[in-house]
C-alpha cells in the first residue's frame, strides 16, 4: 500500500511514496533469509544428527548392550543428546549478523525488534532441532526405546526443545556481543535447562512406568507460552546491549 | 536524565569518590563486628550448644552450611536489584556493586556445596546426596559462575556488566521454578527426600537457634564488608583515568563532590 | 490575519546533544537540525566522535544528555525506526547472499520506494551485472555500491552515512555526492561524516566540526 505525505512549507515539500512493509511480510522474508542461507550450507545441517546419533551410540558401549538397561535409560540419554546437540547452533544464531551488521538494520526497521528474534527463532528450531525430532525414531531403536513411550517422548521435544531454543535465543544475544567462548553458552544454559529436563524426562519416566504423564507436560506448555511472549522481548533487549559499541 | 526523586543523600553517595571514601570509612567496622560475631557465634554453635539427640556432634556444620545458604540466597537476590538499577538506569556504582557481589555469591555457594556433602558424608555414608537443597545450591553456583564468566568476556566492562545483569535477572525468575522441579523430581525419582538441612521446620532448640542466628549475622556483615572492599577496587579500575582517582594515587587529598560526576 | 501554514518541525533535530564514555566526553552539546533538503557534513579526525554521533542519532546509542527529536517528535522507535537510512562502517548485509537476496531481505523489512526495484537500484550505481554474484565475491568499492543501492531502494528520509566516500574512487565520490543531491531534491535530508579529506559537493551544505 503507498502511502503519500505532502507538507507545504515556505520551502521545500517533503513527498515520501512508499511501499511500507507489514510484520506478516517482515517475517516471511526474515524467514526465507534465513532458509537460504542454511540451504546454500545444507552440508552443515547433518552435523547435529551426526552427533547424536554418534553420542547415542556411545552409551551401549559404555554401559553394556543389555536391553533392558539401556531400555531404562533410553529416555532419558535422548533428552540429554537432544539437548547438547542443540548447543552449537544456539551458539551462533545472531554472531554472524552482528559481525556483518545485518543487526544494525534489524534495529532500525519499522518491525518490532522482539518480532524479529522471535522469527529467528522459529527458523533455527524450524532448521536446526525438528530434524533432531524426527530422527526420535531410529536413535529410539538404537536404545531399545520402548515403543510406547516414543510418542510421549516426541511430544516431550515438541515442547521442551522451541522453549530451550527460546532461552537459548536470549543467552546468545548476550554472548553475542562478547568474546568468542565455547563453552559459555552451555554453562548459562545449564541452569536454564535444569527445570525443562526435569519435566520432559519425568514425562517420558511416567509414561514409562504406566503412570500418568500429562501434568508435566502441561508444565512445560505453559511455559513455553510464557516463553513465546517473554524471551523475545528479554532477546531484544539483549541485542540492543550487543549492537551498542 | 532526572534524578529530582532520589532523595539528596543516596544521588550524593551513587558519585564514585563519595562512595569510595564512604565504603573505606565502613568497611574496617562491619568487618571487626562480622569477625566478633563469628568468633561468638561458632563458640555458641561448636562448644555450649548440646549435641544433637539425633546426629550427635556432627550437625554443628550447620552453624557454617545454613547462614552460608542463606548468603548465597540474599546475595543473588542483592545482584539482581542492583542489576535492574544498572540495565534500566545505567548507574555505574550499581553496575560494580552488581558484577562484585556475583563472585562473593558464589564462594558461599561453593561452601555450602562442600559443607553440605561434609555434612552427608557421616549422615548418608556418601559424599554427595541429590537431596532438593543441594541440588538446586549447585544450580546457583552455576547462575553465578554464568554471570562471572558472561562479564569477564567482554571487553567495555560497563556493557559487560549490564548483559550479565540481564542474565542475573532471567537466572532469579529461573531460581524458584529450578527449585521447585527439583523437589518434584525428588518425589519422582523416590530417591533420598529427607530435608536434613530444614532448622525452621524442625523445632530447634534455643540453644542451637541463637549461635545459628549469630552466625547469620555475622555472614550478612561480612558480605557487606566484603562487597564495599570489592566495590572500592572495581570503581577504581572503572575509573582509572580520572581526575579523583589520580589524586588518590598521587597521595593528595580526594575532592569529595557535592553531586555525582 | 495570517494565513501561511506554520513551517514543519526539521525532519532531525537535535538539542543541546552530548555524550560520555567513560566520563570523557565524546561530543557535544551540540545544536543543529536538519530540515528537508538539506545536508550536514559532520568533519572531524579519527577519534574525534563522528561515528559515535551518528550511532547515538541512530538510536544505538543512549544519549548522555541533550534530546533528539525526528519531525517534532521526542526520538524513540515510533518516531524514528522507518524514518532513517543507515550507511555505516559494517557492511549491513550478509556476505553469502546475493545483493538481490540481500536487498529483498532489507525491503521486505523496510518497504520499498515505489518505483524502485533492486535491479533498477543496482543499475543506478553501475554493478547491475553483480546482483546475483554473492558478496563475498565483490570488491570492497563494490559492496559500498550495494549499500548504496539499499539507500535508494529502501523508504527513509533522513540518511545517517558514516564515511560513505570510503573504499570508493573519483567516480564512486561522484555517485554519492549525486545520490545526496537527488535524495535531497525528493525532500529527504542527510548527514554524513568524513575525514575531511573529500571535497564536498553540495556548497550550501552545513558544516559541524567535531574535536577530538
Amino acid at each position: 500500500m503507498a502511502s503519500t505525505a505532502q507538507s507545504i512549507l515556505g520551502g521545500a515539500s517533503v513527498v515520501t511514496t512508499a511501499e511500507r512493509a507489514g510484520s506478516f511480510a517482515a517475517c516471511r522474508a526474515l524467514l526465507r533469509r534465513d532458509f537460504v542461507l542454511a540451504w546454500r550450507r545444507r552440508g552443515e545441517l547433518f552435523l547435529p544428527l551426526l552427533y547424536a546419533v554418534i553420542v547415542a551410540a556411545l552409551f551401549p558401549f559404555a554401559l553394556g548392550p543389555d536391553p533392558e538397561l539401556l531400555a531404562r535409560i533410553a529416555g532419558g540419554v535422548l533428552l540429554v543428546i537432544v539437548v547438547l546437540a542443540m548447543l552449537p547452533a544456539l551458539e551462533s544464531m545472531f554472531r554472524a549478523d552482528l559481525d556483518d551488521g545485518t543487526l544494525e538494520q534489524w534495529l532500525l526497521a519499522p518491525q518490532p525488534l522482539a518480532l524479529l528474534a522471535l522469527t529467528r527463532v522459529i527458523a533455527h528450531w524450524l532448521m536446526t532441532v525438528l530434524p533432531l525430532i524426527v530422527v526420535m525414531p531410529l536413535l529410539g531403536a538404537l536404545l531399545n526405546l520402548p515403543v510406547k513411550v516414543l510418542p510421549v517422548l516426541i511430544v516431550a521435544l515438541l515442547l521442551a526443545t522451541p522453549l530451550l531454543a527460546l532461552l537459548g535465543s536470549v543467552l546468545s544475544a548476550l554472548a553475542a556481543g562478547a568474546r568468542r567462548s565455547g563453552i559459555l553458552l552451555a554453562l548459562m544454559l545449564l541452569p536454564l535447562a535444569v527445570p525443562v529436563v526435569i519435566f520432559a524426562a519425568g514425562a517420558v519416566a511416567a509414561a514409562q512406568s504406566g503412570m500418568p504423564f500429562i501434568a508435566p507436560l502441561m508444565w512445560l506448555a505453559a511455559a513455553l507460552i510464557l516463553a513465546i511472549v517473554l524471551a523475545p522481548l528479554a532477546c531484544a533487549a539483549a541485542l540492543r546491549i550487543a549492537v551498542e559499541t | 536524565m532526572s534524578r529530582s526523586y532520589l532523595p539528596h543523600w543516596m544521588h550524593w553517595l551513587g558519585s564514585p569518590p563519595n562512595f569510595y571514601r564512604f565504603a573505606g570509612v565502613l568497611r574496617p567496622w562491619l568487618m571487626a563486628v562480622a569477625l566478633i560475631g563469628a568468633v561468638v557465634g561458632l563458640y555458641g554453635g561448636l562448644v555450649l550448644a548440646p549435641p544433637d539427640y539425633q546426629q550427635g556432634d556432627a550437625y554443628r556444620i550447620i552453624f557454617i552450611h545454613v547462614p552460608s545458604a542463606w548468603m548465597s540466597l540474599f546475595i543473588y537476590a542483592t545482584m539482581a536489584v542492583a542489576g535492574l538499577v544498572a540495565l534500566v538506569w545505567r548507574v555505574k556504582l550499581a553496575e560494580v556493586i552488581a558484577m562484585e557481589c556475583a563472585p562473593i555469591g558464589a564462594a558461599f555457594t561453593l561452601v555450602t556445596l562442600v559443607t553440605g556433602s561434609l555434612w552427608g558424608k557421616p549422615m548418608w555414608g556418601t559424599w554427595w546426596t541429590w537431596d532438593a537443597r543441594l541440588t538446586s545450591e549447585l544450580v546457583l553456583l552455576f547462575l553465578y559462575l554464568g554471570v562471572i564468566g558472561l562479564y569477564n568476556a567482554f571487553e567495555d566492562h560497563r556493557r559487560g556488566a549490564r548483559a550479565a545483569s540481564l542474565l542475573a535477572l532471567v537466572g532469579i525468575v529461573n531460581l524458584p521454578i529450578v527449585h521447585y522441579s527439583v523437589q518434584w523430581w525428588n518425589t519422582l525419582h523416590q530417591g533420598t527426600t529427607v530435608n536434613f538441612l530444614d532448622p525452621a521446620r524442625s523445632s530447634i532448640a534455643p540453644s542451637m537457634l541463637w549461635p545459628l542466628l549469630v552466625m547469620a549475622l555475622a555472614t550478612h556483615l561480612y558480605f557487606f564488608a566484603s562487597l564495599l572492599g570489592r566495590a572500592r577496587t572495581g570503581l577504581l579500575s572503572l575509573e582509572s583515568g580520572k581526575q579523583w582517582v589520580r589524586a588518590l594515587v598521587g597521595g593528595q587529598p580526594t575532592q569529595t563532590t557535592g553531586a555525582p560526576t | 490575519m495570517a494565513t501561511f501554514p506554520a513551517p514543519a518541525a526539521p525532519l532531525l533535530s537535535a538539542h543541546r546533544l552530548a555524550f560520555t564514555r567513560n566520563d570523557e566526553p565524546v561530543f557535544g552539546p551540540l545544536d543543529f537540525s536538519l530540515g528537508s533538503g538539506e545536508t550536514v557534513l559532520v568533519e572531524g579526525d579519527n577519534g574525534s566522535g563522528k561515528t559515535t554521533l551518528l550511532r547515538v542519532l541512530a538510536g544505538m546509542l543512549p544519549p548522555g544528555e541533550g534530546e533528539i527529536r525526528f519531525s517534532g517528535r521526542a526520538a524513540s522507535r515510533d518516531s524514528r525506526n522507518g524514518r532513517i537510512l543507515w550507511l555505516g562502517h559494517r557492511p549491513g548485509m550478509n556476505e553469502s547472499l546475493s545483493a538481490r537476496e540481500n536487498l529483498g531481505f532489507l525491503t521486505g523489512l523496510y518497504g520499498t520506494r515505489t518505483g524502485v526495484t533492486p535491479v533498477s537500484a543496482m543499475e543506478r550505481v553501475g554493478i547491475a551485472g553483480w546482483i546475483d554474484e554473492p558478496l563475498r565475491t565483490l570488491s570492497a568499492g563494490q559492496k559500498k555500491r550495494v549499500g548504496l543501492a539499499r539507500l535508494l531502494l529502501l523508504p527513509g528520509e533522513v540518511w545517517l552515512l558514516d564515511e560513505p566516500y570510503a573504499n570508493l574512487d573519483r567516480h564512486g565520490i561522484e555517485l554519492v555526492n549525486a545520490l545526496i543531491a537527488e535524495h535531497c531534491a525528493r525532500g529527504g535530508a542527510a548527514l554524513v561524516t568524513s575525514h575531511g579529506a573529500v571535497r564536498f559537493a553540495d556548497p550550501r551544505a552545513r558544516h559541524i566540526h567535531l574535536v577530538a
